[in-house]
């Protein structure tokens, strides 16, 4: 009886008002003073790093202009079957195009996208577009005229580089980015030998990465440990020299190991004085002076959290494997390395992905030969502006990383990543 | 056979920054079979000589010898002592098993013999169903129960113990205090225990060692260090106990009479080799002391001021005033107490000659 009463009644508060109604109130203005107080970070995170991401992969397939400036034209072409010249409503269409772009001054737009694709169509769309309105002699039809004025307007691939632009979306630059272009039937191919780069770029990039990063674990592993086994005083007295070039910007420390590695610097000075060289090393402006220097820059952020990881392993558990008979190395081996693979692999991934992103070491002590993808993603914004490209760069980045962390969580698992 | 000396420190002395010794010529043998506690204060040198034992720090002076080999140059992997850690220092990416079976592996046992070795090793201390756990997954006396299992599974002659029970919490403290006392009885290996916690020591050690400034102050079994402490650091290190400080006046055989301040005198056991006239302090267990009527037939006998009353369940601990010395404790059972005494009254407090123990003068 006294159970079916209180499974049947609800408990109430004491002004009546049923317990979990109460309960629930008291909940939703907790999360809602908790969501007020996460609000400001919440939105400066999407401002400054969800919508720029947004936009830098929009920016990589965006394609406005054709389809702007020739808007009649690309939805003329829409029933064409690319093989034959188009019909003559086309060329009327595009006749139309021009003079409503050549009033609004957009020809240059869509002559500079289509000039990508297939070189010499600025100037084509730019002398067509001045000649517009064409006058068509008597019998002839506005196609004559148009191949008349100049024979590409009868050549089928200008009007193939034009209907393929005919959407606002276009995988152009992705596969640009990639030695890839849309053949003749429409399927992705490679582009020809000789003009193909970024596919050999993006090789050298994932190439002088890895090696960094191996040479950041083999000095950073060590260090870390050393200071790790160090009492409390005098490794923060080290961890501060290791820190210490994170109060100097890249750029000095890039400059000031310009001076110590180029022919006449400081390091080939010493060497040919104590007659260790008969000649000067090439140490600057070539790969080795950009891993020198990437190493360099790049080894704390393997070090700190190698050392975090390795001072939370007590001495006992190496103490312990010895007591049972392990050999010193064998058991560092065994039992100590196991347990600080979460935080070096954090250190390896955050050098790794900070590697294929670098810009400055490889720029100002690199020859050509070591320049990385985000160079040309600088090139592309700053001295060609084709904004498309260095999104399209910047994108597979991107892809690139989270690749790499997947690999990584799927290897440690990502509740290990320990960074610090 | 029980007093065949597996272990012996002959002059072991170790100092860790040249100025400072940590341990002070220390001489101590240890039996086959036996468990011997170490215990003392933090800093007293005991975990340094366990450590030296261990391997894993080296004597600036003085030899150690394990089974009759000089032990100082042997490195600690090549030792065969076992060991448990406060911390457990299970190795938390291997399994239960894992863990059991690596000094197995080290030793280059048959996979069917380890199977074995390490089955009967959970069985030992009752885990046969967590073999396949990681020791993140157990709970801390789980832990520290794989631990003991580990350093015992591959028979080692020497088992050290560094306060392997410090981080459980009391209950489970006690329980596995009986646990590792009945382990060690059942297997009959030589067991070092280091501890600072007295209860602990005097539950589950065949002798102990009291350490005090690297030397050992007493090495003998729990009731000897309780009953007949040698010096007053071990009677008021070991158990509760009440000081009363006077001056020597008189000598008499084993015994001597001691003047309190007050002037009343006390007879006592001499211990110490006091002469007349020296300063001591004297040790009387708080169970040793009788009230009024108890007090009528005891050698010393004084009057007390009862300062406050402390309930304790089965017991009742009364602090009194003593000869114008106050913090003397006396313990009595709850069916002794008068309900008439009050705060404040002046009571007979009264002891034997044989119970108080004439030790060295502490420091005031």
């Amino acid at each position: 009886m006294s159970e079916s009463f209180s499974m049947n009644t609800p408990l109430t508060a004491a002004d009546g008002v049923p317990l979990k109604t109460r309960l629930q109130q008291q909940r939703r203005m907790r999360q809602l003073k908790a969501l007020l107080l996460v609000l400001p970070l919440a939105l400066f995170l999407l401002l400054t790093f969800l919508v720029p991401i947004a936009t830098l992969l929009t920016r990589s397939v965006d394609n406005p202009e054709v389809v702007s400036v020739l808007r009649e034209t690309t939805q003329a072409l829409k029933p064409w079957d690319g093989k034959s010249l188009p019909a003559v409503a086309v060329y009327d269409a595009l006749s139309r195009d021009l003079q409503r772009a050549q009033a609004e001054k957009t020809v240059p737009d869509a002559a500079k996208r289509l000039n990508m694709e297939q070189s010499g169509f600025r100037s084509l769309l730019q002398k067509t577009a001045r000649k517009i309105p064409l006058a068509p002699e008597a019998g002839q039809s506005t196609r004559d005229a148009f191949i008349a004025l100049d024979e590409r307007w009868g050549d089928v691939s200008h009007w193939q580089v034009i209907a393929r632009n005919g959407s606002s979306w276009t995988p152009y630059y992705l596969m640009s980015s990639l030695d890839l272009r849309q053949g003749a039937d429409g399927k992705p191919e490679l582009v020809p030998e000789d003009e193909r780069a970024f596919l050999s770029i993006f090789g050298r990039t994932l190439w002088m990465s890895f090696w960094v990063t191996v040479w950041c674990l083999a000095l950073g592993y060590p260090l870390a440990y050393w200071l790790a086994t160090l009492p409390t005083r005098k490794s923060n007295l080290l961890m501060i020299l290791v820190l210490l070039p994170f109060w100097t910007s890249v750029l000095v420390r890039v400059a000031s190991w310009i001076v110590l590695l180029q022919s006449e610097g400081l390091v080939n000075g010493a060497l040919l004085w104590l007659g260790i060289v008969d000649a000067p090393l090439e140490l600057a402006f070539n790969r080795t002076g950009v891993y020198i220097a990437m190493v360099h820059i790049l080894l704390p952020f393997v070090i700190l959290p190698a050392y975090s990881v390795m001072k939370s392993i007590p001495p006992s558990y190496m103490r312990a494997a010895i007591s049972l008979g392990d050999h010193p190395f064998a058991a560092f081996w065994k039992i100590y390395f196991p347990q600080t693979i979460a935080g070096v692999a954090a250190g390896a991934l955050l050098v790794f992905i900070m590697c294929i992103g670098y810009y400055i070491t490889p720029a100002l002590l690199g020859s050509p030969q070591e320049q990385m993808v985000s160079y040309y993603v600088a090139f592309y914004t700053n001295v060609t502006i084709n904004w498309g490209m260095a999104a399209a760069l910047g994108s597979l980045l991107l892809l690139a990383t989270l690749l790499l962390y997947g690999l990584y969580s799927r290897l440690v698992g990502a509740n290990r990543l320990s960074l610090g | 056979m029980a007093d065949e000396v597996l272990v012996s420190f002959r002059g072991v002395q170790k100092s860790y920054d040249g100025e400072s010794l940590i341990v002070k010529n220390l001489d101590l043998d240890i039996r086959r079979g036996e468990f011997l506690t170490l215990l003392g204060p933090s800093g007293s040198g005991k975990t340094t000589c366990l450590m030296m034992l261990a391997g894993f720090e080296t004597p600036s002076h003085g030899e150690i010898h394990f089974d009759g080999k000089l032990l100082n140059h042997i490195p600690p992997h090549k030792r065969n002592i076992g060991m448990v850690f406060q911390n457990y220092a299970l190795f938390p990416h291997m399994t239960v098993a894992e863990n059991l079976a690596y000094p197995l592996t080290l030793r280059k046992m048959g996979k069917s013999e380890i199977a074995d070795r390490v089955k009967n090793g959970l069985a030992m201390v009752r885990l046969e169903s967590l073999g396949h756990r990681y020791p993140g997954q157990l709970s801390g006396g789980q832990q520290q129960r794989v631990a003991l299992a580990r350093a015992l599974v591959f028979e080692p002659k020497l088992v050290l113990m560094d306060e392997p029970l410090g981080a459980l919490d009391k209950q489970l403290r006690e329980h596995m205090q009986l646990e590792i006392k009945h382990l060690h009885e059942r297997l009959g290996v030589t067991v070092v225990y280091v501890t600072h916690d007295q209860g602990e020591a005097l539950t589950m050690s065949d002798r102990v060692a009291v350490f005090k400034d690297g030397i050992i102050q007493q090495i003998d079994t729990a009731s000897t260090l309780y009953e007949s402490p040698a010096n007053s650091f071990v009677a008021n290190f070991i158990g509760e106990n009440n000081t009363l400080r006077g001056e020597v006046v008189d000598l008499a055989g084993e015994l001597c009479d001691v003047r309190l301040h007050d002037g009343a005198l006390v007879k006592a056991r001499r211990v110490a080799m006091l002469g007349s006239g020296e300063v001591t302090s004297m040790s009387v267990r708080p169970e040793r002391v009788r009230l009024n009527a108890a007090a009528a037939g005891c050698e010393n006998r004084l009057q007390a001021r009862l300062m406050e009353f402390i309930y304790l369940g089965d017991h009742v601990r009364l602090r009194m005033e003593v000869a114008g010395q106050g913090g003397f404790i006396v313990k009595v059972p709850v069916g002794e107490v008068d309900a008439a005494w009050q705060v404040g009254d002046m009571m007979d407090v009264g002891w034997m000659a044989r119970d108080v123990r004439a030790l060295d003068a502490l420091a005031a």
